[in-house]
């Protein structure tokens, strides 16, 4: 019996299955794909994840498919110990993986480019974000001391509170830096994560999308209560932020007369060490 | 006895050393962690509620600590007697009366926003029997902080001058000392991490190692039962 034409066969069996498979992945697995739709910045993630899912799952199915295919075809009966032919090389299968692992990899290195640059895809942008979204933004400052995230609003009086309560539908510009060692800033739910470090104002934008409680949680080993440094966050309709904010002005106004004014980034070196 | 026997024999062996020195290690790390200490229960006018008494202590000296004898501490009153832990045990759903004891001088606070005392009853401290809402932060020694009760006391030191402060644990009130008390409720029953928030480990980087970074020194747990 004359041999079959397996690439042709192998071929036919992988595109069939990436055709079927691809669109399911995509409408079945998408919508519940990690960090949520919390935020403009969150649901684009949903996004970005879901474009990596629909490329990585040809690739899936193209290593799976020919491990398969190896296994049950060429299956060498019992009793048989015989080697292949040795295969030299061909130039034009080593050709295709080439041209192909490159455009692959390329097209995403693009496409994360071109998302990263739209908003900044809620991650820190340093000092100077290269792109700032247009319109009105509300700034907080997250400031990171061991072990407990606090949060200063510089447009209502630069009171700080150790609650993060943020307005909806409303463009939020994170400022975060740290009092100490390095921290990161990592609010799963809105999908925002921003190093915290001294003396290092890194900027981060996110617009929250709904009503919602949100985690926070520091994502940087930073000594023995790291572990502890998490809290929840809340987005809450303008009318009740405006309420809540100043009752934070009410509440701290012993601390407010106290703090330093506002900057970008403190140092405050203690002029004295204890013991 | 075989070669081959002579190896199992001598592989058992090793891995049964190996065993034992994991198993002392683990021991000895378990049996390190500091007891809890149990707040005294009183009934007052106002109804049962719960006195715990702390002391902070620039060093806190050989009889506590041979290994650490010059870092800072705090302990706590138990049975008439300072006892060096930082594991408290008191009741759910009360209140806790706390009576600091301050030894140690001013390192100043990192964070300027706990010189307000925060989550106590009344949102107010005493220092030496005055309240107040807030501290001068350069003045801040330490910090007691149970972050997720919302509860910050900030503590002033003691007078850098202060001609007869005590040099090492445990202190009496006959040294110069600094006495704050506030009161806070408790809550739900579990397990919450108390720290201090002021960078007060002498002879580290930046103040924040050693003593900041033990559990049993500058940290711990509250047990709420």
């Amino acid at each position: 019996m004359a041999e079959p034409n397996h690439a042709r066969r192998f071929g036919a069996i992988w595109l069939v299955a990436t055709l079927i498979a691809t669109p399911l992945v995509v409408v079945l697995l998408g919508p519940i794909l990690p960090p949520g739709k919390g935020s403009e910045q969150a649901s684009g993630h949903v996004t970005d994840n879901t474009v990596l899912l629909a490329m990585a799952t040809p690739v899936l199915l193209l290593v799976v498919i020919y491990l398969l295919y190896a296994v049950i075809v060429f299956r060498q009966p019992q009793g048989a110990a015989l080697e292949g032919p040795a295969v030299r090389g061909d130039s034009r299968i080593q050709t295709s993986w080439i041209v192909i692992t490159s455009v692959l990899v390329l097209s995403l290195a693009v496409y994360g480019t071109v998302r990263l640059e739209e908003d900044g895809a809620g991650s820190g942008g340093g000092p100077s974000p290269l792109v700032v979204p247009s319109g009105p933004k509300l700034p907080v400052q997250v400031l990171a001391p061991q072990w407990a995230f606090t949060y200063r609003y510089p447009t209502y009086g630069g009171v700080e509170t150790p609650h993060l309560v943020l307005p909806v539908n409303q463009m939020v510009e994170l400022h975060v830096t740290s009092l100490d060692v390095i921290h990161s800033f990592w609010a799963y739910q809105l999908g925002v994560k921003a190093d915290a470090n001294p003396n290092v104002d890194n900027v981060v934008f996110v617009k929250p999308t709904r009503l919602q409680t949100f985690e926070v949680r520091c994502a940087e080993l930073c000594g023995i209560w790291h572990g502890a440094m998490f809290d929840h966050g809340h987005v809450v309709s303008a009318g009740e932020f405006a309420t809540w904010i100043h009752q934070q002005q009410v509440a701290f106004a012993p601390a407010t007369k106290v703090l330093p004014p506002y900057s970008k980034t403190y140092l405050p070196e203690p002029v004295r060490r204890g013991g | 006895m075989s070669l081959f026997v002579k190896k199992l024999l001598g592989v058992g062996a090793a891995m049964a050393v190996v065993g034992a020195l994991i198993g002392l290690y683990v021991a000895s790390w378990a049996s390190s962690f500091p007891k809890s200490v149990a707040a005294v229960s009183t009934t007052t006018a106002t109804g049962p509620s719960t006195q715990l008494t702390l002391e902070t202590v620039a060093a806190v000296g050989p009889r506590y600590s041979p290994a650490h004898p010059d870092w800072v501490s705090y302990l706590v009153r138990s049975n008439g007697q300072w006892v060096h832990s930082t594991v408290y045990t008191v009741p759910a759903n009360s209140i806790v009366h706390v009576t600091i004891y301050q030894f140690d001088s001013p390192t100043g606070l990192r964070n300027p926003f706990m010189a307000q005392p925060e989550g106590t009853i009344g949102g107010t401290e005493t220092i030496d029997g005055k309240a107040v809402n807030a501290i001068n932060p350069e003045e801040a020694s330490h910090t007691f902080a149970v972050p997720e009760l919302g509860v910050f006391v900030p503590l002033p030191g003691i007078p850098e001058e202060a001609k007869n402060a005590c040099e090492f644990a445990p202190c009496e009130t006959s040294s110069a000392h600094r006495t704050i008390t506030f009161s806070f409720r408790t809550g739900k029953k579990g397990r919450y991490r108390w720290q201090c928030f002021v960078p007060c480990g002498a002879g580290f980087l930046s103040g924040n190692g050693g003593p900041m970074q033990t559990l049993g020194y500058m940290d711990g747990f509250l047990d709420v039962v």
